[in-house]
C-alpha cells in the first residue's frame, strides 16, 4: 500500500471527490493560486479551474455564508479555514445558520458542506493561533464533527465528510499534515460516527482523537517495555459519538484515561468521563482520568508551552495512576 | 424621483428627507394595478389578524408585523420568475405571502401547527417553503446576507439565469457580514438583488444614530460594480420600476445592485413594543401614516376611475375570507406529535 502524508492525502479525497461530482467545489483563503496555506489543495486549482477552487477575500464570515447559501440551493461546498482560530469569525454562519437550517425549515433546507482546516495547537504559534476547538463545535445539534488522526482516516472521512448531506465540521492539524501513513489509492470511505481501536491492550483504555492519537500511541509503544498494555480508542468522530467502541474497550480493560488537545472545563473528557460513568461504572477498578491541556492561553515560550500542553510523559502518568503503579 | 438622488444631510425633518411623496401613481393598466392592490392588501389584512391571533396567545415568540411595508415586497417580488429565489430577515410573513405561500401554511406556522410552512418548527421568524424557492426568515441580523452571496454563487456557478433577492433592514448595513457579503458579490458578479427596507429604525434606534453613512444606497459606492439606488417605498410603482432595471441587470449580465426601499414601519419593532414608543412620535407616525403604501394606490385608483368603492369592498370581503379561512385552518391543524422533536436535526444517512 502507498505510504503517504496526511497532507496529499486530503489532497487525494478532494481531487477524487471534485472528479466524481461536479457540485463540489473548494473555497477559502489562498486555496487556489498559492495551493494552500499548508498546500492541502496543491495543484486542484490547476486541474478543475477558478471556477471550482475559489481563492476567497479574508472574510470568513462571508466565505462560510457563501458556502451556506450555496449548499441550500444544491452545491457541495468545501470550506477552507486557515486554521480554525479564524474560523471564529465565521461560528454564526456554522452555528447559527448551517446547523440550523433543516431543522428550523422543517426539513426542506439541508446544508451538505464541510467546514474544514487546521485546529489546535503547533509550536510557539502563542496564545491566538494555538486553539482546540472541539468541545465548542461537538456542543452543537445539527452538524457532525470529525478529527482524523492519520492519513488514512483523513482520507476517508472527508471523503465521506464532502459526500454527507449535512454539515460537517473537520479539524485537522498542522503537526498532523507531514505525518505518513498506509493509503490505498481511490476510493477509501471511513464511516462518520465509527471509532476505531487503533492498538489492542487488556490493562488500560486510552480514548482519544486527532492529533492526540499520535500521543497515545506513543504511550502505548513506551508503556508496552514495561509490559503494561493499553487499548488506544481513536473517536474519529466527535458528534455523533462512538459511545459503544468507548463501552466495549472499557469494560474489558476497566480502567480508562481521556486525552485530548483541548483545555478541561466542559472539554470533551468531561463528556466521555460522563458516559462512562453513566454506563459502565460497576466495571470500573479506579476514577477514570484526564489529560488536557492546562487551563491557561497557550504560552510562546517553548518551556512553557510544554508544560501546557498534553504530552506523553502526561498521558503516562495518568495511565500509571489509574493502575495503581508508580 | 425614485432614482438616485442624494438626501440631505442631517438637521431635516424626516419626511423631507425622504423620497416618499403624498400621491402614488397608477399604472395606467387597470389589471396590474388590482394584482398589486390585492396582493398588498392580503399582507395587510393577514397581519391585523396576526396581531389578533397573538394576543389571544394562539401566537407565541417574536413577532415582527410588517405593516407599511407592504410596496416593497409586492412591488419586488411580483416581477420574479417561480424558479428565482427570495431570503429574507424574521419580518417575513409579507415577502412570504407574495412569493406564493399559502395563508393557510403562513398561519399555520405562526401557530406552531404541523400544516406550517416550515411543520411549526420555525415560527414567525422563520419561513420556509422549497415550493416557491423562499430560503426562509432568518433571525441573526446580517447573518443571511451571506448566504445570498452564496446562493448567488450557486446560479452562477451552473450558468443559470435565475437571480435571487435578498431582503434586509436597515441596521444590516452596519454589519460586517454585509459589508462581506457585497464586496464578494461585486468582485465575483453575482445576481443578487440587495434590498434595504429603511423603515428608518433598528428597533428603538434610528438609522442617523447608528449609520455613519444613513444615505444607504451609497454603501455601494464603496464596491466597483454594484449599483446604489435609492426608491420610494410608499410608491408600489416607483418600487417595481426601479426593481425592474436591477432585476435585469441581475438576470442577462449578472451584476449585483444594492436597493434602499425607504419605507415606514406602522406597527411596533415585535409584539412586545408599542406602536409609537419612546423612540419616535406619535405625529411622525401620523405623517407616514398618511403615505399608505396600500390605500394610497386605493385612492388613485379611485380618482383615476380604475376601481369602484364597490370593487373595493368586494376586495375587502374577498381577503377578510381568505384571512379567516386560514385562520380556520390554522387553528384545526395538530400540533406537531412529539416524535417530531427528533426530525430533522439531521439527514438521516443511515440508509
Ligand atoms: C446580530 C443580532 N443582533 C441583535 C439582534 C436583535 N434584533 C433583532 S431585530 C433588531 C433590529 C433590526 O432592525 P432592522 O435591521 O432595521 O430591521 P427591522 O426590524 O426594522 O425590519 C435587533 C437589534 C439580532 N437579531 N441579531
Ligand atoms: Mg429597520
Amino acid at each position: 500500500m502507498p505510504i503517504i502524508t496526511y497532507r496529499e492525502a486530503l489532497n487525494q479525497a478532494l481531487r477524487e471527490e471534485m472528479a466524481r461530482d461536479d457540485r463540489v467545489f473548494l473555497m477559502g483563503e489562498e486555496v487556489g493560486q498559492y495551493n494552500g496555506a499548508y498546500k492541502v489543495s496543491k495543484g486542484l486549482l490547476e486541474e478543475f479551474g477558478e471556477n471550482r477552487v475559489v481563492d476567497s477575500p479574508i472574510a470568513e464570515l462571508g466565505f462560510s455564508g457563501v458556502g451556506v447559501g450555496a449548499a441550500m440551493v444544491g452545491l457541495r461546498p468545501v470550506i477552507e479555514f486557515m486554521t480554525w482560530n479564524f474560523a471564529l469569525l465565521a461560528i454564526d454562519q456554522v452555528v447559527n445558520s448551517a446547523a440550523k437550517m433543516l431543522y428550523m425549515s422543517g426539513g426542506q433546507y439541508n446544508v451538505p458542506i464541510v467546514f474544514r482546516g487546521p485546529n489546535g495547537a503547533a509550536l510557539q504559534l502563542a496564545a491566538q493561533h494555538s486553539q482546540a476547538f472541539e468541545s465548542w463545535l461537538a456542543h452543537i445539534p445539527g452538524i457532525k464533527v470529525v478529527v482524523p488522526g492519520t492519513p488514512y482516516d483523513a482520507k476517508g472521512l472527508l471523503k465521506s465528510a464532502i459526500r454527507d448531506d449535512n454539515p460537517v465540521v473537520m479539524l485537522e492539524g498542522e503537526m498532523l499534515y507531514n505525518t505518513k501513513g498506509e493509503v490505498p489509492d481511490g476510493e477509501v470511505l471511513v464511516p462518520i460516527g465509527v471509532a476505531e481501536l487503533k492498538r489492542e491492550g487488556g490493562d488500560c483504555s486510552i480514548i482519544t482523537s486527532g492529533k492526540m492519537v499520535l500521543v497515545a500511541m506513543q504511550v502505548a509503544d513506551q508503556l508496552a517495555k514495561e509490559d503494561i498494555h493499553v487499548d488506544v480508542v481513536d473517536l474519529r468522530t466527535i458528534r455523533p459519538m462512538d459511545t459503544e467502541a468507548i463501552y466495549t474497550s472499557v469494560r474489558k480493560t476497566q480502567r480508562a484515561v481521556v486525552l485530548e488537545e483541548g483545555w478541561e472545563l466542559c472539554g470533551i473528557g468531561a463528556q466521555v468521563v460522563d458516559f462512562i460513568q453513566r454506563d459502565c461504572f460497576d466495571h470500573l477498578d479506579a476514577p477514570v482520568l484526564r489529560v488536557h491541556q492546562t487551563d491557561v492561553p497557550m504560552p510562546y515560550a517553548k518551556t512553557l508551552e510544554k508544560l501546557a500542553k498534553p504530552d506523553v510523559a502526561k498521558t503516562i502518568a495518568a495511565v500509571k495512576q489509574v493502575m495503581y503503579r508508580s | 424621483m425614485a432614482s438616485k438622488k442624494k438626501t440631505d444631510a442631517k438637521g431635516e425633518p424626516r419626511a423631507a428627507r425622504s423620497t416618499a411623496r403624498s400621491t402614488v401613481r397608477t399604472a395606467g393598466d387597470p389589471t396590474l394595478d388590482r394584482e398589486l392592490l390585492h396582493s398588498m392588501l392580503l399582507q395587510r389584512r393577514f397581519e391585523e389578524k396576526t396581531g389578533e391571533a397573538y394576543a389571544l396567545g394562539k401566537i407565541g415568540g417574536f413577532c415582527h408585523l410588517y405593516i407599511g411595508q407592504e410596496a416593497c415586497s409586492t412591488g419586488i417580488i411580483s416581477q420574479l420568475r417561480p424558479d428565482d429565489y427570495v431570503i429574507g430577515t424574521y419580518r417575513d410573513h409579507g415577502q412570504a405571502l407574495v412569493r406564493g405561500i399559502t395563508p393557510r401554511a403562513v398561519m399555520a406556522e405562526l401557530f406552531g401547527r404541523i400544516d406550517g410552512c416550515s411543520r411549526g418548527k420555525g415560527g414567525s421568524m422563520h419561513l420556509f417553503d422549497r415550493h416557491t424557492n423562499f430560503l426562509g426568515g432568518h433571525g441573526i441580523v446580517g447573518s443571511h446576507v451571506p448566504l445570498a452571496a452564496g446562493v448567488g454563487f450557486a446560479i452562477k456557478y451552473r450558468g443559470g439565469d435565475q437571480v435571487c433577492v435578498c431582503f434586509m433592514g436597515d441596521s444590516v448595513v452596519n454589519i460586517g457580514a454585509f459589508h462581506e457579503a457585497l464586496n464578494m458579490a461585486a468582485l465575483w458578479k453575482l445576481p443578487v438583488l440587495f434590498v434595504i427596507e429603511n423603515n428608518r429604525y433598528g428597533m428603538g434606534t434610528a438609522v442617523e444614530r447608528a449609520a455613519a453613512v444613513d444615505d444607504l444606497h451609497r454603501r455601494a459606492d464603496a464596491y466597483r460594480g454594484l449599483d446604489g439606488i435609492l426608491i420610494d417605498g410608499m410608491d408600489v410603482h416607483a418600487v417595481r420600476e426601479e426593481s425592474a432595471k436591477a432585476i435585469k441587470r441581475a438576470r442577462e449580465e449578472s451584476l449585483p445592485s444594492l436597493l434602499e426601499v425607504q419605507t415606514y414601519r406602522f406597527r411596533g419593532h415585535s409584539m412586545s413594543d408599542a406602536v409609537s414608543g419612546t423612540y419616535r412620535s406619535k405625529d411622525e407616525l401620523d405623517e407616514y401614516t398618511r403615505l399608505d403604501p396600500v390605500f394610497s394606490l386605493r385612492d388613485a385608483m379611485l380618482a383615476a376611475g380604475t376601481l369602484t368603492q364597490t370593487e373595493w369592498d368586494e376586495m375587502e370581503k374577498e381577503i377578510a375570507a381568505i384571512v379567516q379561512d386560514s385562520w380556520d385552518f390554522a387553528d384545526a391543524s395538530p400540533e406537531p406529535p412529539a416524535g417530531a422533536l427528533f426530525e430533522d436535526v439531521l439527514v438521516d444517512t443511515t440508509s
